[in-house]
This record gives structure tokens, sequence and C-alpha cells, in this order.
């Protein structure tokens, strides 16, 4: 009886000193990897291949998601707002959604998918394959070589991702407010930028640099951290994204209610 | 051309074992979880001698070097190079060691997303040591010394057979002309006769550097070619030194059984039936 009760209870233990040790880790990796951030030597080879990976080459899959967003988010808030008259409003509530949530979040969920499961490959392949090892024996840092170009490339790519994202989002709700719907193009541009305010920009930029943060981190700290060959790569790469995908919802909660609660 | 590999000759090419060892190792300890892997490990290796490891699978010849190099931290006990304690070193003075010590790794450990030239010269481009330019006609150099040609350099790690990759990973352990080379089972995955290619170009750089070598090998024919000295670690310690000559006829019965192959003998191998 008393085993009956005192398995899950330890059980739960467990996994909550696991959780604790795993959340201490990846903290004090954070911490390390930015402090190697400030200090030199730099690689400024790393960051721009870092950087070009995630500005440039997710690009493609940003702009495309964003301008999708935006038509599609035009075109149900129509419907929506058709029912209470308030068709106006659909450029504002399109620019709003997409500057203050959906521009950051949903291409940081695709930097996600793309870059968070490339660098735990990558970083991940080297730990398996001796190279961190042999970076530290050519008297070079790891952190310092690997995850702090990361790090910066990451925190500063995400906000111009997310700008372009903002730009093609609206864009694809004027395509739908003007081809589909019938707004005289001027009048939707105008209520668009009437009611936008530079916070709502900044705070989504702003977003974008701290999620753009945790997907380095975790794609870097989970290929930096993994074992066993082949089949840790595969789980490194598949908690990389899991977890910063998670970590990303769960941020932007916090700095919603941080940015905009009253 | 001198066979450079042949363990007759070599022994009397080397300077004798000096008073003062290159490396020193005293009680090192290491345990992974429950697992007692190295058990006060002892062992000294003389400036400008070439000392092979022997023992099985597992038995913790890549922890003992990677105790010396830092990568890991034991447990307990000592390890000096030059008579200064390297695990409790500072920062600056790590790093200064680091500079001096070569490693080749088992499978090369080549940094895949880099040309080989990036690759030979990676060290000496980190310390800012050389310009990128100069660093082509470094590595072309280096390149050479191991038999390479210069325009192997332009290639990727991935387009080199796994002897090349072999070599490509030695010009990297010597470009930077280190006094301590490590060498981590340096022909396993090859043939016999790119083993031997290997080995002698192992010996010809460690005697063109003046170096100290540690090479840890399954390989007795590989132990014999590169190795003045050879010591057998069992068990987590050093059970056996001697000169590497020997192997086979030492008169240790667990190392003869080891160089010699033999299931009968002290050594014991843990196989679930």
């Amino acid at each position: 009886m008393d085993t009956f009760l005192l398995d899950p209870l330890a059980a739960l233990g467990r996994a909550t000193f696991a959780l604790c040790r795993t959340v201490g880790n990846v903290t004090l990796f954070a911490l390390a990897g930015l402090s190697h951030v400030v200090r030199p030597p730099y690689y400024g080879r790393m960051f721009w291949r870092a950087f070009i990976e995630i500005a440039w080459f997710s690009l493609p899959v940003v702009a495309l998601t964003a301008l999708f967003t935006g038509m599609v988010l035009a075109l149900q808030s129509y419907t929506g707002f058709a029912r209470f008259n308030a068709q106006s409003a659909i450029a504002s509530v399109v620019v709003i959604s997409l500057t203050r949530e959906l521009g950051p979040v949903l291409a940081s969920l695709m930097v996600a998918g793309r870059i968070g499961a490339s660098f735990a490959a990558e970083i991940g392949t080297m730990r398996v394959t001796d190279q961190i090892d042999a970076l530290t024996t050519l008297s070079t840092d790891p952190m310092k070589y690997l995850v702090a170009p990361r790090l910066l490339a990451a925190i500063i790519a995400l906000p111009l991702l997310v700008l372009v994202a903002d730009i093609l989002g609206v864009m694809g709700g004027w395509l739908i407010g003007t081809y589909k719907l019938g707004f005289v193009s001027a009048a939707y541009l105008k209520s668009t930028f009437d009611y936008l305010q530079a916070e709502d920009v900044i705070s989504g930029l702003v977003k974008a640099s701290v999620f753009g943060f945790v997907i380095a981190l975790m794609g870097t700290w989970c290929g930096y951290n993994s074992k066993g060959g082949a089949q840790g790569v595969g789980g490194a790469t598949t908690t990389a994204v899991v977890a910063s995908s998670i970590l990303i919802l769960a941020l932007d909660y916090v700095l919603t209610e941080a940015f905009f609660a009253r | 051309m001198r066979d450079m590999a042949d363990p007759a000759t070599r022994p009397a090419d080397r300077p004798a074992a000096s008073g003062v060892p290159k490396i020193r190792m005293r009680g090192v300890r290491k345990a992974f979880g429950a697992k007692q892997v190295l058990d006060g490990v002892d062992l000294d290796i003389a400036a400008g001698r070439s000392m092979v490891i022997l023992g099985g699978s597992g038995s913790g010849k890549s922890v003992t070097i990677k105790c010396i190099l830092g990568l890991i931290q034991p447990d307990a006990g000592l390890i000096e190079v030059d008579g200064k304690d390297v695990l409790h070193m500072s920062r600056a003075e790590r790093e200064a060691l680091g500079d001096r010590i070569g490693m080749l790794f088992q499978n090369g450990a080549l940094f895949d997303s880099l040309p080989v030239w990036e690759n030979v010269c990676f060290k000496l481009l980190a310390q800012n040591r050389i310009t990128r330019a100069q660093a082509r006609d470094k590595a072309a150099e280096v390149l050479a010394q191991v038999g390479l040609d210069g325009s192997v350099g332009d290639l990727s790690p991935a387009e080199l057979s796994g002897g090349m990759q072999k070599r490509v990973a030695l010009a990297r352990a010597i470009a930077a002309r280190p006094d301590i080379i490590f060498f981590d089972e340096p022909t396993t995955g090859l043939d016999p006769i790119m083993g031997a290619v290997i080995d002698g170009l192992i010996v010809d750089c460690v005697k063109r550097l003046g170096a100290t070598a540690v090479s840890i090998t399954h390989d007795m024919a590989s132990a014999r070619r590169i190795g003045d000295d050879a010591a057998m670690l069992y068990r987590g310690k050093i059970v056996w030194t001697g000169p590497a000559g020997t192997l086979g006829h030492s008169g240790n019965a667990m190392v003869d059984q080891f160089a010699n192959g033999e299931r009968e003998g002290p050594i014991h191998m843990e196989l679930r039936r």
C-alpha cells in the first residue's frame, strides 16, 4: 500500500528535480553564452555565417507564412465583422494582430523549425564526432566559437525577419481587402496606418529578439549536450524544436502581459 | 629512403628518459557513475619519447589522455606537464599549455564546414598567428609533410578517403609545431598498408618536431612502429611499462596475452553468455 502511494510521488519528485536541474543547466549555459558575446576574441565569420543562415535563408518561409496569414486574417475578419457592420475595422485588426502577435510568433515558430533543428543537428554532430573536443585542443573555446555567434545572430536577425513579416502580412491583408473584398486601396492603407502605433511594432520586434535568443539557445544547448551517436543527435534536434516552440508560446504570453496589461 | 617506422632503429634515435618526466600522472582516478574507469593511474612519460598506451576496449585509454588534455576533469590524483600541476592551473596557464599540444582524434574530427586548408591551419588562424592568405601557403607546406598535394587544401573533408582524412588530421595536429602530441587510435579503420603509412608519417613528424608523443592503440603492429615505450592499462591501472619493442615477449603475462591476441591468460573479457 505504501509503495503504491509512494511510487508515483517518488516519480514526481524525480521528474521535478530533473526539471530543476535542466532549467539550472540551461540558465548557466545561457549566461555563459551571453558572457562570451561581449568578451573577445570575436568570431565575425561565424557570426555572419549564422546571420545569413537565419536572416536570408529563412526569408522565403517567413515571407510566405506572413503573406498568407495576412490574407487569411483579412478574409476571416471580414466574414466575422460583417455580422456587426464593422468591416471598416479590418485593416486595423490585420495590422495590429500582425505586428503585436502573429508576425513575431509565426515567424519565430517557422525559424524554430528551421534554425533550431539546424543548430542542434550541426552542433550535436560535432559533439558526437569529437569536433567540439577538437576545438578545445586547438585553443578555441567552443562556447565562444559555436554558441555566442549563433546567439547574437539570432537576437539581431529575428527582429529583421519579423519586420519583413509585418510588411508582407499587411500587404496580404491589403491584397485581399482591395482585390477581393472591394475596399478602396487608399482608404484601406489610411485605416491601416491611422490606428497603428509605434508601440505595436516595437513590442513585436522586442518579442522577436527574445524569441530569437530562445531558438538559438535551445538549438545550441540541445546540440552541445547531445550524446549517443545518430539517435542522440536526432533526439537533440527534436527536443530543440519542441522546447523552443513551447517556450516561444509561453514567453509570448509573459511578454504580452508585460507590454500591454494595464 | 630509410624506414622511419622501423621499431628496431627508432629507440636509438630518441633521447633517453631524463630525470623530470614531460608528463607525470599519479593516482589519477575517474568514475562515470558507478563505473570506476581510472583507478589510480601512475605513469611517467619522458620528454622527447613516444609512449604507447595499450589496453582493451573500455579500459580507460581515451579517458587517460582526455584527463591530460583537460577535456575531462579527474576525480582525484595529480597530472603534471613539465613539473606543473595541470589540474590547478589558471585559465591563462591552461591556454598556454594548450598552445603547445596537438591531438589527432580517432575519427579525425575534422571540421566538415571548413575546407581542408582551414582545418590544417585552424589553430594558427584562431590565435591570429598568420593571415588567411598565409594560411593557404602554410597548409600546403604542412600537407606536403604528410604526403598530400597542396590542391587537397581546397577540398572539403567529406571529399577525402579515410586515409587522407587521417593525414589531414595529422597535418592539423602538427601545424602549430606542438611539443606534445596525442594520437588516439591513429590507424583504426585503415587498411594495413595505409596504417603503416600513417605510422611512418607519425614517427617522421614527431621526430622532426622533437615532440613528446602519447598514443593509444589496440594495433600491436602500430604500437611497435610508433612507440619507444609502452604501458598497459588494465582495470583502471597501469600494470606494466617497458620498451615497445618487447611487446609480445615482455615477460608480463597480461601484456603478452594482449599483444599476441591470446584468448587464454590472466585477462578475462567480460562477455555475457
